[in-house]
């Protein structure tokens, strides 16, 4: 019976705690800095694309929402000839992030993607790219690797050894 | 005394006592999420007051759909007999010095005859409702509010007795020194859970029990006879609140204010009473009911009368 009591007591010292709610559309809810958001495709610091079209992040992905074509410019360098996201498939896991090679693929804090039309949310690579480097400013992959490029010889990449010489014996 | 044309009195207790059950809806959602730490309803018009509104225009335009096994005669006039019955009690309420539709001399029993006529509406909506556990739901509601009835009655009579009459304006009258709360608080305790139980509120919702039984005796209904059952439901929390404010707390007797708002004072706090109990306690077990009500309430009640007897007798 007291408990009876002190269970309405407790309930309705409630009346002056604070509401928990975070009433969205008018507050924004504080979101971290790495939130898994919308999609991203980052450039270098110089513009360039920095996707390498390399098809490990169609291939992560578990829910199949990204679809690409590889192609090569007149430098030898690989690029998508398209890129496409499904954001109604995607179910924003991060893994594409974590198996991007060139950091080109990147998850931001923004969630607010709604449409009316499910077709609009299939983003093409226009809608992707953005024009800065994303969470790695200093890091353009074509300056460090080792692919050959036009212009770019093997050896010549920053903090690259000479390629090795398979003829010679001595290591 | 001035007392307003009958019709007139009568449009506007009906006026009054249904927009007060829909807003009722808005009161009790905002504050369950008071309650909870949550907002509730505020985002249609101020402060969500016209969600009620809302509501409003979905149900009236809802399918009526009437299920092919019910009992179509009885399943239709159901939460009729409920909206009847409680607004046939509020007839007489008195609000204010003469603000009452029908000054009866026996209008308390009137208001219980008419609270027990209310069961009706829910053993025929469960049993026409043709589905077992509509069936269930009326069969709980008859046993708990026949048992509940029984010392609802008898916790009253200690005010009787008191008071020396049925005429709810006298009672009224004679708290004008001293409410019957401090003379008659056990009567009032006892009152309040019958009153609850009577308006099958949350810790007493068996009929309804939406864990165990869909929706219990609604469960059939749709569109706008749900929403009679609905508003029957908040009308009878406000004729249970009217009723222990008129009957414990000396009605439109208290200082400064004028009569009315006294009045609406009390009975708000009452409301908000019945939604703080749905907010924190759990719904009992169908046989903790039943023995709360005959093995602790109904000696407690009698008992009450037997002393409330006894002095008033000794005083003579």
């Amino acid at each position: 019976m007291l408990s009876v009591i002190r269970t309405i007591w407790n309930v309705f010292l409630h009346s002056f705690r604070r509401r928990v709610t975070i009433q969205y559309p008018d507050e924004k809810p504080y979101l971290t800095p790495r939130t898994r958001g919308r999609i991203v495709l980052s450039r270098d610091p110089d513009g360039g694309e920095r996707c390498v079209a390399c098809y490990l992040c169609a291939a992560v992905c578990p829910v199949d929402c990204i679809a690409l074509q590889a192609t090569e410019d007149e430098h030898g360098r690989r690029y998508p000839e398209f890129f496409r996201i499904n954001f109604s498939r995607c179910i924003f896991c991060g893994l594409c992030e974590d198996a991007c090679p060139t950091y080109a693929i990147q998850l931001t804090p923004d969630f607010e993607m709604s449409e009316y039309n499910r077709q609009n949310l299939v983003y093409e690579k226009e809608d992707l790219l953005i024009n800065g480097p994303g969470k790695y400013p200093g890091y353009n992959f074509w300056r460090v690797s080792g692919v050959q490029i036009s212009g770019k010889d093997k050896g010549e990449g920053e903090n690259e050894a000479p390629p090795t010489d398979v003829y010679r014996l001595t290591p | 005394m001035t007392t307003p044309h009958p019709i007139a009195s009568i449009v506007g207790v009906l006026i009054v006592a249904l927009s007060l059950s829909a807003f009722l809806i808005w009161v009790e959602r905002r504050l369950l999420a008071l309650w909870q730490d949550r907002y509730g309803p505020n985002r249609v018009g101020p402060f969500g007051l016209l969600q009620v509104l809302a509501d409003m225009i979905k149900i009236f335009t809802k399918e009526d759909w009437i299920p092919p096994f019910a009992d179509k005669p009885v399943f239709v006039i159901a939460p009729a007999i409920i909206m009847i019955t409680v607004l046939m009690s509020f007839a007489v309420l008195p609000v204010a010095p003469g603000i009452l539709v029908s000054d009866l001399n026996i209008g308390l029993l009137f208001f219980l005859g008419m609270s027990s006529l209310g069961v009706y509406s829910i053993v025929f909506a469960g049993w026409a409702s043709g589905n077992k556990y509509s069936l269930l739901g009326g069969l709980r509601a008859a046993a708990q509010m026949i048992s509940y009835e029984v010392f609802m009655g008898l916790s009253l009579m200690g005010v009787v007795l008191l008071a020396g009459t049925f005429d709810l304006t006298t009672i009224v009258e004679a708290q004008r020194g001293l409410w019957y709360v401090i003379p008659q608080f056990l009567g009032f305790v006892l009152f309040l859970i019958a009153g609850v139980a009577e308006a099958r509120r949350l810790p007493f919702d068996l009929p309804e029990a939406e864990a165990e039984l869909v929706a219990g005796f609604h469960s059939e209904y749709s569109g706008m006879k749900f929403g009679m059952f609905f508003v029957g439901e908040y009308l009878g929390i406000t004729l249970i609140s009217s009723m222990i404010a008129v009957l414990f707390l000396g009605g439109w007797n208290g200082p400064w204010l004028p009569p009315l708002v006294w009045f609406l004072i009390k009975v708000f706090a009452f409301l908000c009473f019945f939604i703080l109990l749905r907010a924190s306690l759990p719904r009992m077990r169908f046989d903790q009911l039943m023995s709360l009500g005959w093995k602790v309430m109904f000696p407690l009640a009698l008992a009450n009368l037997l002393v409330t007897g006894a002095i008033v007798l000794a005083k003579k």
